[in-house]
């Protein structure tokens, strides 16, 4: 069966691959939305801490024999301890100050993390094993499906919605959302508005890891791996505006499977497609597909 | 700097560029001169850079893209159509110019922070078209760009006279900034970096302003990845890369936002640095640079020249 010429596995191969990219776009898009609208922060550090979540997972599998599913609870919770760690000692500092100097502090932050694990494991990827449960795939006649990248969409997918339920539907999510207002109201009305944003923070880089611990088995785990991935995130968070919560996990999604489609048909320009459809939107639609006009 | 009367400021401007001249022209019988040159190619660079971030408070995360797109131009033009240097600077510049403008077209719909990603995004365009366009020699990078003959005068090929040449693209690029900061059209920069509200209920057209500068800017990135092009007979994808645009960053908060000489004073230091540690501790300058990006942010925001200034002139901001 040929869909447009192309053989439907390969079609359909790509469509996957699209999909688990942009679930991780979705994943990440949404914890800058989150940073940015409750401390006014754009955290540059995401992409590095995606890539530390992965490496936390390789070096617990390697050294301490901290399986797959472990590292999915652990090395979140380990990125997060670290996001409270900069949030209290130095993002703190920087809130009453220009937006820019945040994105700065985090991209300096982003370097050091990634200087770092250069000098220690070399550019070159580190293989990272799935777990038994998800070897393997299923045939499904029109292609083949591999189970862990199937669970890897399932699983993001999920993250997504229980984010976007907790935000939306219940109190917690009311105040997180007054407070991104008014945080001033909030802090007046007995909420102590500070710790609401450092477990912002940490809750965000928690979201980066745990998408880093998904994609360790796909992606090689190499420093860089966050970086190169940052700066697409940036190009689907100005596409998607960071107005809402959902909007930002369909452009996520969306983007990846265009991405994947451009693949089939025109692979020379996979690499540059989002960036393309960033100008166009921009063209069109200033302030992003769901944003509100800055 | 706006309350010193105008004779004194022009008195301190003759001041800075006398010293300037003097320190540029005995440097190089003291040190390494292609060192220099790589200095001052990244002291223009920053010099422009700080035109947008310094002075119309827009923070481009792209201006790698002007830099390294106008090394490959000129490159492309003195190697392959055999343009003489001077043109091949000219078009360079021109280059960095007309893609400053396209950027500009695009980022400045949106202010604050998403400008800087729509920046990154746009360089990172630029980024896989140099990988990927054949002319460019992709990972291998453009090698044995000739330097020429200045005017078809001066043999480029010989350092010293290199130098000097690149010394005055230098001063000429610095002069212009100058120029432009101090004008009526960069009093209207600085109004708008200010107050941007404001700025545009007196009834300036605020997107103009911005995208000129954008432009002015970008052109001299253009000529100064250009330069180091001829400098280095090379272009590669380092000068295209994040990294770059990044650095370019970190020069100017260093030596000091919207300070004349804090981008000249950050180059030096980040390309001095850069210079004395690469032998001693070699992949660690990322780290190196990380951490100075966040002592900076966190300690002095003003950068070297803007704290010193506070300290000479107590009182002042």
């Amino acid at each position: 069966m040929d869909i447009f010429g192309i053989p439907s596995p390969a079609f359909f191969g790509q469509v996957l691959l699209g999909l688990i990219n942009g679930s991780f776009y979705a994943v990440l898009s949404l914890g800058l939305a989150i940073i940015f609208g409750l401390l006014n922060i754009i955290n540059f550090a995401h992409g590095a801490q995606y890539m530390l979540g992965a490496f936390a997972a390789w070096l617990g599998l390697n050294y301490l024999g901290v399986n797959y599913w472990l590292a999915l609870l652990l090395s979140p919770l380990l990125i997060a301890a670290l996001a409270v760690v900069i949030e209290r000692t130095m993002l703190r500092r920087l809130y009453q100050l220009d937006h820019l100097y945040g994105l700065l502090l985090t991209f300096g932050l982003a370097l050091i993390a990634e200087g770092i694990f250069k000098n220690l494991f070399g550019v070159s990827g580190q293989s990272y094993e799935a777990p038994e449960l998800l070897q393997g795939g299923v045939h499904l006649g029109f292609m083949f499906l591999p189970l862990y990248r199937a669970w890897v969409v399932v699983a993001a997918l999920t993250v997504c919605l229980v984010a976007w339920y907790v935000i939306e539907r219940t109190s917690l999510g009311a105040t997180l959302r007054a407070a991104t207002q008014r945080p001033d109201l909030v802090q007046a009305l007995g909420i102590n508005v500070p710790v609401l944003v450092t477990a912002t923070y940490a809750t965000g880089a928690a979201l980066a890891a745990f998408a880093g611990v998904l994609a360790a088995p796909i992606q090689q785990v190499n420093p860089v791996m966050g970086s190169n991935l940052i700066i697409v995130v940036f190009a689907v968070v100005v596409i998607g505006g960071m107005g809402s919560i959902l909007g930002s996990i369909v452009t996520g999604l969306a983007l990846g499977v265009i991405e994947g489609l451009t693949k089939v048909f025109y692979p020379e320009a996979s690499a540059v497609v989002i960036f393309l459809i960033m100008v166009l939107v921009l063209l069109v639609k200033p302030a992003g597909l769901f944003g509100k006009q800055a | 700097m706006t309350t010193t009367s105008p004779s004194a400021s022009g008195r301190q401007t003759a001041l800075m560029f006398a010293g300037l001249i003097v320190v540029g022209a005995l440097a190089p019988f003291l040190v390494y001169p292609t060192f220099l040159m790589k200095l001052w190619c990244f002291a223009l660079f920053a010099c422009a850079f700080n035109l947008m971030l310094g002075y119309s408070g827009l923070l481009s995360f792209g201006h790698a893209a002007f830099f390294g797109g106008s090394a490959y131009i000129t490159g492309y033009l003195c190697r392959d159509l055999g343009l003489s240097p001077e043109l091949g600077l000219l078009a360079g510049t021109l280059f960095g110019g007309l893609l400053g403008a396209v950027f500009g077209l695009v980022a400045i719909r949106r202010a604050g922070i998403y400008f800087a990603m729509i920046t990154l995004g746009l360089a990172q365009l630029v980024y896989f078209l140099a990988l990927q366009l054949g002319f460019t020699g992709g990972e291998d990078g453009m090698q044995g760009i000739p330097r020429g003959r200045l005017f078809g005068l001066i043999d480029l090929s010989d350092n010293l006279a290199m130098y000097f040449f690149v010394f005055t693209v230098f001063l000429l690029g610095f002069a212009l900034v100058q120029r432009a900061i101090h004008s009526p059209y960069g009093q209207i920069l600085k109004a708008i970096r200010d107050n941007e509200a404001r700025a545009t209920s007196l009834g300036y057209d605020v997107a103009r302003f911005k995208l000129i500068a954008f432009v002015l800017s970008a052109s001299l990135a253009g000529l100064a990845g250009s330069t180091k092009a001829l400098v280095f007979q090379l272009a590669s994808l380092a000068d295209v890369h994040w990294h770059t645009s990044g650095q370019v960053v970190l020069m100017t908060l260093l030596g000091g936002l919207g300070t004349i000489l804090g981008p000249v004073v950050g180059a030096v230091t980040i390309v001095g640095l850069e210079n004395l540690l690469a032998d001693k501790v070699g992949s660690w300058v990322e780290v190196i640079m990380g951490s100075m990006f966040v002592l900076c942010v966190l300690l002095f925001r003003r950068g070297i020249v803007g704290e010193l200034k506070a300290l000479l002139q107590p009182g002042r901001r």
